[in-house]
């Protein structure tokens, strides 16, 4: 924020984790329809990297936005703890009732890092594979 | 608008103390950054620059140019070089990756001739990397 910058820090995480895009409002035929492979029964899994972005004010004693060593327990605790080698759908109780696309888990990372004290939480983005990403801002 | 991207990597070492810290407020606050000759890192810069494309070239910034400005201000600062004690521009600041993304971005900015620069991005590692733009011109907020 000093002199007129805006100065974000940026950390990526990985976990591994499994899941199944399957609606059970919608009929057998209109999920394998709308979800093709990834509604086959027993679900598959991806190696996440999940890319979060803070900003903040630089704090001159330190050099830093966000202390790294209390950003990463926090994420750990928060996120990396609960999914890694999780099945999204059977372990991650939100995932009961959303479907776990990445843009739903882009938003779930986003809802459980947003309080982190000490630096504003800009964005998450979560390359599911290496052909895909999803970013996620808050509401607009 | 167009955004023009350009990658440099630079290896360079540094490391995290607060004089007016304590032994064990440094330890406690940087960790093994603190450790007393530096480590290094193999950095990775990506500065990008926006712009309408001049008609006559079709160019937000002649590439060759940038490269020229990049080897000039940055590579020859930072290359090879120990952050803390061969940086004039770092002298009395930690060398984060914040604060070195900073310094390159107040580099740069007076430097660029045509467009603006949007961003400097510094990477550290893979996984820890530093943004700086304007304020208001960009980043999520």
């Amino acid at each position: 924020m000093s002199h007129g910058l805006h100065i974000e820090l940026g950390r990526r995480y990985r976990f591994a984790a499994s899941h199944r895009l399957h609606n059970a409002q919608l009929s057998e035929e209109e999920n394998r329809r709308i979800y093709g492979k990834c509604n086959n029964r027993y679900g598959h899994g991806h190696n996440y990297t999940v890319e979060v972005r803070f900003s903040g004010a630089v704090d001159p004693a330190t050099g830093m936005i966000a202390n790294l060593a209390e950003l990463d327990a926090y994420v750990s605790e928060r996120v990396i703890e609960p999914f890694d080698h999780r099945s999204l759908q059977d372990e991650v109780p939100v995932f009961r009732e959303l479907v776990p696309t990445t843009e739903n888990l882009c938003v779930e990372i986003y809802e459980r890092l947003k309080s982190f004290a000490g630096a504003k939480l800009e964005a998450v983005r979560i390359e599911e594979t290496s052909n895909n990403s999803f970013e996620y801002a808050g509401r607009a | 608008m167009v955004y023009l991207t350009r990658k440099i990597e630079f290896a360079a070492s540094h490391l995290y103390h607060n004089p007016a810290f304590s032994a064990e407020e440094n330890r406690r606050v940087f960790g093994k950054c603190n450790n007393p000759h530096g480590h290094g890192h193999n950095y990775r810069l990506e500065v990008t620059i926006a712009g309408e494309p001049d008609p006559a070239t079709g160019m937000v910034l002649d590439l060759k140019e940038l490269k020229d400005i990049l080897e000039r201000e940055i590579m020859q600062r930072m290359d090879h070089r120990f952050l803390n004690y061969e940086v004039a521009e770092l002298k009395g600041q930690i060398p984060t990756c914040e604060n070195v993304a900073r310094v390159i971005w107040n580099l740069l900015e007076p430097k660029i001739p045509q467009g603006r620069l949007y961003r400097v991005r510094l990477y550290e590692s893979a996984d820890l990397f530093a943004d700086c733009y304007r304020n208001g011109s960009g980043g999520a907020s």
